[in-house]
């Protein structure tokens, strides 16, 4: 330590001397330069997310101003591009979110609703919990393969809308059942014990008091789940979305009996085609698929932080 | 039961009837949550019939490449090329890895970082801006970065790094893999971070520490278990993505057997969407399609492997603290 020499060249008075070792080195480098990584990994991430939207705007913008609305509404096409449109693809991914909502949400609140509320802590409830989490996991083509074997084959579907769209219910519904049991996790037991001190049963605590109070971070969940099935491929690839375009004729049975395709396998295919015509109608579509999605995430996300309650 | 009560004279007794309770009330009470358990069950139902669906085909694979010829086409020196009979289950397995290898060497120092600013370093008004990112870039769908790794990361990233690299490549996937898994690493390990007794923070500010040094090594060794736990899931996510390997990685015909990045490559699930997509021309062999169960059996106990672990490490950050 240089106290002594500097304590003889400039003589300060001890206080100083105290205070100055108690004060440290004044600007921490290290600890700068630390954060500054830490902060910019954050900001590469951010950085990506630009590019692609910058990337894909540019070069799928072209195809709105020179086409406008024929674009949305064109029927899918893998050799003209100029005709080329999405109309068919907005309208598989639209019903595919309808299974959804029709199917997995339902079935996934009730799930959960049974695992906090009616089950009670037996080995075969915790096998039930245990197996939700690792149905969470199990990558998306797998169900494809549950799909083409149970729907599509077992079932003697083939190939159609009715079986992408229950392949992609069962795809979200364990994240359905882990988003919803959180939320209802979150809604003090206060509540409830108010409910069932006025003579409420459980279902009555649950029906009007236990849902809506967690139907903020329900709905924020469901709406994310939704969100992710729009956004799904590959499982439909094995269901059989690229090879078959959505029936726009005749009445919704018959749509949802017969071939179809959606934003996402639409995207896929066109994708794979090398001409440049194609690209620009790709990143068109990626336009399309990405203001659903990135709408709905930022509809639960802002509900979250709207309804987000500290009990 | 309504009635009688409304009947009862106050001064009669209470009797054991009145405390049953309305029969009607009970009856709708144990319907509805019966109803609850059928829903709960289902997914029971869905992990039998994934596991059956996978197990049933798979067995036929196998049935049929046994009786035509035997066990070593499983391991075939020719590599990956479904329809010319050669299944080399290494070549895919091989191409998986490398891809997940990239993809965490993107997503491990991305996600732990972000992780560490927003549990650590990020005031509330911070945290607020730059969470959504995270949330933003996990909406993304896989096959819009698949087309964004083979009009941008491809060219721009890999080919102006590597010169030798080809259009198609696994480089580029891994990367695009990276940055899907990303938003996942980093939630979990902020959980992770976040579940950090604040106790241990003051304490080790108490003996002079700095920032820095806390959070590396007072907060990081703490929350370790949980950075493990989302790394493997990480990894996992890495193994079960399709969309991006199906589109950038190329070699959708069949692969040899390569562990070069900046080349093409087939992974377990780009072979897949590859023997499903092209149902007429995959005809080739007898046993041709029934691979596509027989790698998705491999794909499921791998990740389900992986997911167990990370389960296992998750809870031992939650019973410590």
């Amino acid at each position: 330590m240089s106290i002594g020499s500097s304590a003889l060249k400039k003589a300060p008075t001890p206080s100083d001397v105290v205070r100055k070792q108690l004060a440290g080195r004044r600007v921490d480098t290290g600890g700068l330069i630390f954060q500054a990584l830490l902060l910019m990994a954050l900001l590469t991430s951010l950085l990506f997310l630009l590019v692609l939207i910058y990337d894909v705007v540019a070069e799928g913008i072209s195809v709105f101003t020179e086409r406008g609305g024929t674009f949305l509404t064109g029927k899918l096409s893998v050799v003209t591009a100029s005709i080329a449109g999405v109309g068919q693809a907005i309208l598989g991914s639209l019903y595919i979110a309808l299974f959804v909502v029709v199917f997995a949400f339902p079935i996934g609140i009730g799930a959960a609703v049974y695992l906090e509320e009616y089950a009670k802590d037996t080995k075969f409830n915790r096998f039930i919990n245990i197996n939700i989490r690792n149905l969470a996991g199990v990558p998306a083509i797998v169900y494809g393969i549950l799909g083409l074997t149970i729907f599509v084959k077992l079932m003697e579907m083939g190939p159609v809308l009715l079986a992408g769209g229950l392949t992609l219910a069962v795809l979200v519904l364990p994240i359905v059942i882990l988003t919803s049991a959180e939320a209802l996790r979150a809604v003090p037991q206060s509540i409830r014990e108010a409910g069932y001190g006025v003579g409420a049963t459980k279902w009555e605590v649950i029906r009007s008091h236990v849902l809506p109070s967690a139907a903020p971070g329900i709905l924020t969940g469901t709406i994310l789940s939704m969100s992710r099935a729009i956004g799904e491929t590959a499982p439909l690839l094995l269901v059989g979305a690229v090879t078959g375009f959505l029936v726009t004729t005749g009445g919704i049975l018959d749509q949802i009996m017969g071939r179809y395709t959606t934003l996402p396998t639409a995207i896929y295919s066109w994708a794979r085609t090398p001409s440049d015509e194609f690209r620009a109608l790709t990143s068109a579509a990626i336009i399309v698929l990405l203001a659903m999605t990135l709408t709905a995430n930022a509809v639960a996300i802002l509900l979250r932080n709207r309804y987000e309650r500290k009990w | 039961m309504a009635d009688s009560s409304t009947m009862r004279n106050s001064d009669a007794p209470i009797d054991l009837e009145l405390l049953k309770g309305n029969p009607a009330r009970l009856r709708k009470e144990r319907t509805v949550s019966r109803i609850f358990q059928l829903a709960a069950v289902l997914s029971i139902v869905i992990s039998i019939a994934i596991i059956g669906s996978l197990f049933f085909e798979a067995l036929g694979f196998l049935r049929i490449r046994f009786s035509l010829d035997d066990i070593s086409a499983l391991w075939s020196p020719t590599g990956w090329f479904p329809r010319r009979g050669a299944f080399d289950i290494k070549t895919i397995v091989a191409g998986t890895m490398v891809v997940s290898v990239i993809a965490m060497i993107v997503a491990a120092p991305l996600g732990l970082g972000a992780a560490m600013y927003l549990s650590e370093y990020a005031n509330r008004r911070v945290r607020r801006f730059l969470k959504p990112i995270l949330e933003i870039l996990a909406g993304i769908p896989s096959v819009v970065l698949g087309f964004f790794a083979l009009t941008w990361i491809s060219p721009e990233i890999v080919q102006f790094i590597w010169s030798g690299a080809t259009r198609f490549n696994m480089m580029a996937a891994g990367i695009a893999v990276g940055i899907l898994i990303t938003p996942l690493v980093a939630s979990v390990a902020e959980d992770a971070l976040r579940s950090v007794p604040h106790s241990l923070r003051e304490a080790s500010y108490g003996m002079g520490a700095r920032k820095r040094t806390t959070t590396l090594k007072i907060v990081l060794p703490a929350a370790v278990s949980g950075i493990v736990a989302a790394l493997i899931l990480g990894v996992s996510r890495a193994i079960g993505e399709t969309m991006i390997v199906a589109i950038v990685s190329g070699a959708t015909a069949g692969s040899a057997f390569t562990l070069d990045p900046t080349g093409t490559g087939q992974t377990m699930t780009a072979a897949m969407t590859s023997l499903a997509i092209g149902s007429d021309q995959v005809r080739g062999q007898e046993g041709t399609f029934e691979s596509l169960y027989f790698v998705g059996l491999l794909l499921f106990f791998m990740t389900l492997a992986l997911n167990v672990a990370s389960e296992r490490f998750v809870r031992r950050v939650r019973q410590r603290y």
